[in-house]
């Protein structure tokens, strides 16, 4: 499991973390900004932080 | 939040870059570097010169210092001889780097001075609307290129290895833990280093071009990026469809605050 930490108010809606997700957990919503769609298929691999140009978006593993 | 974030001046974000802009990749990228080098906040300073790219330093959480068009190395160079002991960051562009400061560039390099340039390649003058610099791929289309661009561009590594550079790497804003690396052993090596980041302007450069959106011009960083070894064992067809990556150059010379120290010894002892 995997804690998404969304910071709106920098999110520009590049989709960059969109696109990179490789379980299509992220969207962006009607305003262009990005929402967690399926939090549970998250595997916190971390690639939508690695290249988020505007520090929007933080995933942190979760220890069982 | 993450440990890195200490430095950046945190109430000045969002920042001013387009959405999609790789710049803020490259910014992540050097402080993430900064910490892992293990620098001193008060003994590092940021320069830049004019730019998209150059923005950066009124957003990072240093001594800062944003100066004239092309002049970020001068500038660098000046605070660098004054106190040997600061750790000296220079965040420049294309433009600023290869075309308005052409010479600083290639004289920073030739004196081996220990400066870590931070070149930002997005291949185009973003702020100023999209005209094409000294870095606009030859045929791509600028505002100033409407046509596609007559000229060819420079390669920045093997322009700064050949005026005498100790340190040469090329990164992209796809491979970010690749682009950290270089960072921090650019900051290691005692002597001019240059680490060219390729980064995506999807609003100037990449809209012109047809190049879609970011994330597409990111994909085609990693399908074009070769690491140094891989490239060199390519045929020259496939070389021209692809571009290294990695640190390219190595090498040993006399550093320049150093030599200017035992110069200013020697004629302090009376010596000629």
């Amino acid at each position: 499991m995997a804690t998404i930490e969304l910071i709106s108010k920098r999110c520009k809606g590049c989709n960059i973390c969109v696109a990179f997700c490789p379980k299509k957990v992220l969207e962006l919503d009607t305003l262009g900004k990005v929402y967690v769609k399926d939090q549970g298929a998250c595997i916190a691999c971390g690639q939508c932080e690695l290249r988020c140009p505007d520090y929007a978006i933080y995933v942190t593993k979760e220890e069982k | 939040m993450r440990t890195y974030e200490k430095f950046f001046r945190m109430n000045r974000l969002p920042h001013i870059w387009c959405p999609g802009c790789g710049n803020g990749i490259v910014m992540k990228a050097i402080v993430q570097a900064i910490e892992k080098a293990g620098l001193d906040q008060d003994k590092t300073v940021i320069v830049s010169g004019i730019g998209c790219s150059s923005r950066a330093s009124g957003y990072m959480n240093f001594d800062t210092l944003h100066t004239a068009h092309g002049r970020a190395i001068p500038f660098a160079t000046g605070i660098k001889l004054a106190n040997p002991e600061l750790n000296v960051i220079v965040i420049t562009g294309d433009g600023d780097a290869t075309a308005i400061g052409g010479n600083h560039f290639i004289h920073g390099a030739r004196r081996n001075i220990d400066l870590t340039v931070v070149l930002f390649n997005n291949n185009i003058y973003g702020m100023t609307g999209g005209q094409a610099s000294p870095l606009t791929p030859h045929g791509k289309k600028a505002t100033t290129a409407p046509y596609g661009t007559v000229d060819r561009a420079f390669d920045p590594c093997q322009l700064a290895q050949a005026a005498g550079a100790t340190f040469v790497a090329r990164s992209t804003t796809f491979h970010v833990p690749q682009t950290v690396d270089a960072i921090v052993q650019g900051i290691g090596n005692k002597g001019f280093s240059l680490i060219e980041t390729i980064t995506q302007c999807p609003i100037a450069y990449g809209r012109k071009n047809k190049l879609g959106d970011a994330a597409n011009m990111l994909k085609w960083m990693s399908e074009h990026a070769a690491p140094l070894a891989a490239y060199n064992k390519l045929s020259d067809e496939q070389k021209a469809e692809k571009f290294p990556i990695g640190v390219l150059y190595k090498g040993a010379a006399p550093e320049y605050s150093a030599e200017y120290a035992k110069l200013i010894k020697q004629a302090m002892e009376g010596k000629k």
